[in-house]
């Protein structure tokens, strides 16, 4: 078996979840596309260079209060500036990764980042090609998903109320990974507390970017507390 | 659709080039060759750990608690999420029984 195809092999099962939540959340995308009378063209178009889910929803709300480029740019800032975080948290990870790095940065979404976590490759699998492949597989769910909501359209009426639910139920698994595998579980905490209290006082379209603020606060201010926890 | 195809590619263009530049932006501040600094080292090791956590609240932001069903569905399917996954450590089970049981909750119950 060559490289690629163990690498491929690895990933694919890391990724069934996301598939599920993507082509139904992408069928959505393209449902609403469509409502609005953009052909195949523009939803591709979207999924493929925007690729961030959240964001091309808020997209086609923007699309119908006309044409703002600098709103568009500055509500992106704002519904992407949680990315950041994934950056900064992919920096070691993606090192030595070569040619797949740029493609890992862009296809860094927020259900790409949280499978990229956890995951590790097991050995004599090639660390890059498989990183690659777990995003590239969940692109392409997103692409495809797009497209199928275009061809359905409103055509066809599924009773799938509550499948998104999927993608939430991938981050709950993931977070209880996480804090059994966590050596402090302060910054978890930190992490939940601070959106809670954010999302309460912010309202759901405003708490990212203040959270985001917090959290980097407490991690800061408990660095020696969390380092010391950590590296026991 | 409003817009012209020209205004249409400014339009989706922009916002792919902003959340690609926001995407790119932590490692073009700190690239592989030059030391990455001890603070931005620790924020790499601990921010997994906090963004999960965001984004479980991130997910349920539009629920509310103060009005029916009070959120109660998700509180269930992500009880049994919890429970199940601490239990077997499936994840695909994990996930599969928590969604489906949130579609019924919410289409048969609430």
């Amino acid at each position: 078996m060559n490289k690629r195809t163990s690498a491929l092999k690895a990933a694919f099962p890391l990724t069934i979840p996301v598939m599920t939540g993507y082509l139904v959340l992408g069928a959505a995308f393209g449902i609403l596309m469509n409502s609005k009378g953009y052909s195949y063209f523009w939803t591709i178009f979207a999924s493929l260079f925007i690729y961030a889910g959240s964001m091309q929803f808020v997209a086609v709300s923007l699309l119908t209060m006309g044409f703002h480029p600098f709103y568009a740019c500055m509500m992106t800032l704002m519904v992407n500036a949680r990315h950041l975080f994934y950056g900064v948290s992919m920096l070691s990870k993606f090192k030595g990764t070569g040619s797949y790095k740029p493609y890992l940065i862009f296809g860094l979404t927020d259900e790409t980042f949280s499978v990229l976590c956890v995951a590790e490759p097991a050995e004599g699998v090639d660390k890059g090609k498989f990183m690659f492949f777990i995003t590239l597989l969940n692109q392409i769910y997103w692409i495809v998903g797009s497209v199928l909501g275009c061809l359905l359209g409103s055509l066809i009426d599924f009773n799938t109320r509550g499948i998104d639910f999927v993608l939430t139920a991938l981050f709950v698994v993931i977070f209880v990974n996480q804090w059994k595998a966590a050596k402090s579980h302060t910054p978890v905490l930190i992490g939940v507390g601070t959106s809670i209290v954010c999302r309460i006082l912010f309202g759901a379209g405003k708490f990212i970017v203040p959270s985001m603020a917090v959290i980097l606060l407490f991690v800061s201010f408990l660095q020696k507390k969390i380092d010391r926890e950590v590296a026991k | 659709m409003n817009l012209t195809t020209g205004e249409n590619f400014l339009f989706f263009g922009i916002i792919s080039i902003t959340t690609i530049l926001i995407r790119f932006l932590p490692f073009l501040l700190f690239p592989e060759n030059k030391k990455t600094p001890k603070y931005i080292e620790y924020l790499g090791r601990v921010l997994p750990f906090t963004i999960i956590g965001m984004l479980v609240v991130y997910c349920l932001k539009d629920v509310s608690v103060i009005s029916y069903p009070f959120g109660l569905p998700e509180a269930l399917a992500i009880l049994v999420i919890i429970i199940l996954h601490v239990w077997k450590s499936n994840t695909l089970l994990s996930i599969g029984v928590g969604t489906v049981l949130y579609m019924i909750l919410l289409q048969f119950v609430f």
